[in-house]
């Protein structure tokens, strides 16, 4: 197994961790930081990937991954921003439907 | 959650694990992907960097609606967010604070800069060097400076579709030539990208400082 499958196999491992917290998490912030491990894994896994070309690592993916780091932080803000506007209207930062639960 | 679906929970996430896991080790251990195919049209494309010349020639399309979904996920933090209150521009930073944001902005606008220019043969680009910028706008809202209400009225406005704005006229403007949208003239390629990329690069780095805000900025007309 090389090197870069190691890596490929941490992102999978990354990726599982985040959905994990997505899950269990009931507090929207801890949500948005799993979404964020989430995809740093996808990120990591496909540069573990592109780098599997025999002389220089597969442009491509870096391509999408750059792009996608600017993305996913932006949208970490927008998500941000929706946390604050729910918990100014409910005063909480769950979900409905978590709240009902005991 | 109980015990029962917690180990469920576990159980399930295990199983997408070896499955994930299975299929990245049933990959070829060696693959060409598309580096090849990128290689041998590396000379059409106006620069000497893969990365830049998949991110602004080949795959410009995506890079231009990956500048619109900057813009757009800004727009949506705008609309959500009230307008600037007053208490968030009156915080004092510390000494340490301030000289560090006096010495290190120079240096960084410098970086972004380089990054930018270096973007055509080596690893950098607008991305890289957006980044860059918005890390110096973020530690000048630390520091608790704010942009002016002159500055933060169309000025701001016109620096966060800049990025954008330019991408669709040079995308729009060569189709004029009898070429199809984002195919550059090759011997226009390279000027055209590095347009493109400073723009991008002003755009990106204003459009985060302005996310990391929050709110809309307090523009000089409308109190």
């Amino acid at each position: 197994m090389s090197l870069s499958m190691l890596y490929a196999l941490a992102g999978v491992g990354l990726f599982v961790l985040g959905l994990h917290g997505l899950i269990v998490q009931t507090h929207l912030l801890r949500k948005i930081l799993a979404l964020n491990i989430m995809g740093s894994g996808v990120f990591m896994l496909m540069v573990a990937l592109a780098r599997r070309a025999p002389e220089n690592p597969d442009p491509v993916p870096h391509a999408m991954v750059i792009t996608g780091i600017v993305v996913a932080v932006s949208a970490t803000a927008l998500a941000l921003a929706l946390i604050l506007r729910l918990q100014a209207m409910t005063g909480r930062a769950e979900l409905p439907e978590q709240q009902t639960r005991p | 959650m109980n015990k029962a679906s917690s180990i469920l929970l576990l159980a399930l996430l295990a199983s997408l694990a070896v499955v994930l896991g299975y299929a990245v080790l049933s990959l070829p251990g060696q693959a060409d992907g598309l580096a090849d195919t990128v290689a041998a049209q590396m000379d059409s494309s106006g620069v000497s960097h893969p990365v830049t010349a998949v991110l602004l020639n080949f795959r410009g399309y995506d890079t231009l609606l990956e500048m619109a979904v900057l813009l757009l996920a800004l727009f949506g933090v705008w609309s959500l967010a009230p307008q600037a209150h007053a208490g968030m521009s009156a915080t004092s930073a510390g000494p340490v604070l301030t000289a560090l944001f006096r010495l290190l902005t120079p240096v960084m606008i410098l970086v972004a800069g380089y990054l930018l220019w270096v973007g055509a043969h080596a690893p950098g680009g607008a991305f890289q060097a957006g980044s860059v910028l918005a890390a110096a706008g973020v530690l000048m809202l630390l520091c608790g400076k704010r942009l002016g209400g002159r500055l933060a009225g169309w000025p701001l406005r016109v620096g966060l579709v800049l990025g954008t704005a330019m991408f669709v006229a040079v995308a729009a403007a060569v189709m004029l030539g009898g070429a199809h949208l984002l195919q550059y003239p090759i011997e226009w390629a390279s000027g055209l990208i590095l347009l493109i990329e400073a723009a991008a690069t002003l755009s990106i780095g204003i459009t985060l400082i302005a996310l990391f805000l929050g709110v809309r900025p307090i523009t000089g007309q409308q109190p």
